[in-house]
């Protein structure tokens, strides 16, 4: 629950991160990340001051050269007098639930403060509530006037396609060679794929890497059958059909295009009235992941902690109530909506 | 998702010796911290730029150079002026014992040196953590 003494330390830190103090943008992002209340209270306060920011999700398996592509990038970016602002999410350990956070390390360090601000974090098992943190670690970095944010993530889970539906454009880093790798790429990543990139282009098999997800993207085109006379028409809809571009992120070859690429795709949606409909996807979404979040919090609360429960497993044990009849009396009884 | 104690470690200055950094790094995700292991070759600036940004629960800062003396108050004096003021900072590496004291003087709460086991490092740093959410 949050203080009314807490309140007012918030909102200092706002209108401090408002002004530019990075500091400020830290500590609130703490908040954020890990008290779900002072997410609530933060939330509601910044998101007049959000959608300004240009949001791009990547990922790509380890040894994609993710980092060598993101560096260039962010230069690029930079160069043309953008402020950045990045979220890296890397894997939790599930043996120790810790986690080694290694993308800021792989930062150029000649980006100055101002410019770039980067965030990590670690997915702590990818178990309900990632989405929903980095979704709100990312409106922080926009109401604190950044121009775009990069969310950067590895591997193409169920998390991922929950995390980019808060993005703009969605890029996919593959290397030429990893066999298994398209069959990896599973049906969600496929849907959500706005850029394929294969990096590491002088690697033996790149073409061959470009071919493969061109197949894999012809089997995905959406097409109308229509019959109205008994002939059949079959015209394939019209749509961002998601580019693949080879670069050599460390060369710096194509990566000019492929940045152009991201701006394309900007005017896409922006021409074809796109951009609502990404933002009903992406809020709905987010309205069921706090839902959620929200629900199961509740539900744990009361399963584990309220001692009035007992009786009902107790029941369960002796055979006088199935599982199930005992959910539905929980339910009705004790679960509430907020 | 519960909080995790989250930390930065730190080489600031010249020292190109990062094995411990390192071993520290791992040995404390495996003791279930999340960890900011932010590279060798750091100016104080851009580690002051990390805390400001990741905004971790203790900073620890590894030199076996010797310039600890000029670089750890640099650090500290630094992070005050960017308002940070409730992080643990501990420091480690070849330090000698008769420093301790003029370091603690100035902001770093305490020294490993080498033979500190993970478990030591790890139960400091849960017991003496400044802040809660």
């Amino acid at each position: 629950m949050i203080t009314e003494d807490n309140k007012e330390r918030i909102d200092s830190l706002i209108s401090k991160m408002r002004a530019g103090n990075q500091r400020a943008t830290g500590r609130l992002l703490t908040l954020v990340e890990n008290n779900l209340d002072a997410a609530a209270y933060i939330i509601k306060k910044i998101y007049e001051f959000t959608g300004n920011a240009y949001i791009i999700g990547i990922t790509g398996a380890p040894g994609s050269g993710k980092s060598s592509l993101i560096n260039t990038m962010i230069e690029k970016f930079v160069d043309a007098g953008k402020r950045v602002g990045i979220v890296a999410v890397d894997p939790t350990s599930p043996f120790s639930g810790g986690a080694l956070l290694g993308d800021r390390i792989r930062m150029k360090r000649n980006f100055s403060i101002n410019d770039v601000f980067i965030r990590s974090m670690a997915n702590r098992g990818q178990l309900g509530g990632l989405a929903r943190a980095t979704k709100d670690l990312v409106k922080v970095l926009d109401a604190a006037q950044n121009d775009i944010i990069l969310i950067e993530t590895v591997g193409v889970g169920q998390s991922e396609v929950e995390i980019f539906k808060s993005a703009h454009t969605t890029v996919v880093i593959v290397i030429p060679g990893l066999g298994d790798e398209i069959q990896a790429i599973k049906a969600g990543i496929m849907e959500i794929t706005d850029i394929f990139v294969v990096n590491k282009m002088d690697f033996a098999g790149a073409d061959q890497k470009v071919a493969e997800l061109e197949s894999m993207l012809d089997l995905n085109e959406k097409y109308e059958v229509s019959n109205p006379d008994h002939s059949l028409i079959v015209t394939r809809t019209q749509g961002w059909r998601p580019p693949i571009i080879k670069t050599n992120a460390i060369t710096g070859k194509n990566i000019d295009k492929f940045i152009s690429l991201i701006e394309k795709h900007k005017k896409y949606l922006i021409e074809n009235n796109q951009m609502e409909n990404k933002l009903k996807i992406k809020y709905r979404s987010e309205v069921l992941e706090i839902l959620k979040f929200r629900m199961t919090q509740n539900i744990e609360a009361l399963i584990y902690k309220n001692p009035e429960i007992n009786q009902y497993i107790d029941k369960i044990i002796a055979k006088e109530k199935d599982p199930y009849s005992i959910s539905e009396e929980i339910l009705l009884k004790f679960i509430h909506m907020g | 998702m519960d909080k995790k104690i989250r930390i930065i470690v730190a080489k600031p200055g010249l020292d190109g010796h990062d094995r411990g950094a390192k071993v520290i790094s791992h040995g404390l995700r495996d003791a279930g911290f999340e960890v900011i292991y932010t590279g060798l070759h750091q100016t104080p600036q851009d580690i002051v730029r990390s805390v400001i940004q990741e905004d971790p629960d203790a900073l620890l800062l590894s030199i076996l150079s010797g310039a600890h003396n000029r670089l750890f108050p640099k650090i500290t004096k630094l992070l005050k002026e960017n308002d940070v003021d409730d992080i643990l900072i501990l420091g480690g590496g070849i330090i000698p014992e008769t420093d301790v004291a003029f370091l603690k003087e100035n902001g770093i709460e305490e020294i490993f040196g080498p033979g500190t086991t993970i478990d030591e490092i790890s139960d400091y740093i849960k017991n003496h953590i400044k802040r809660r959410l």
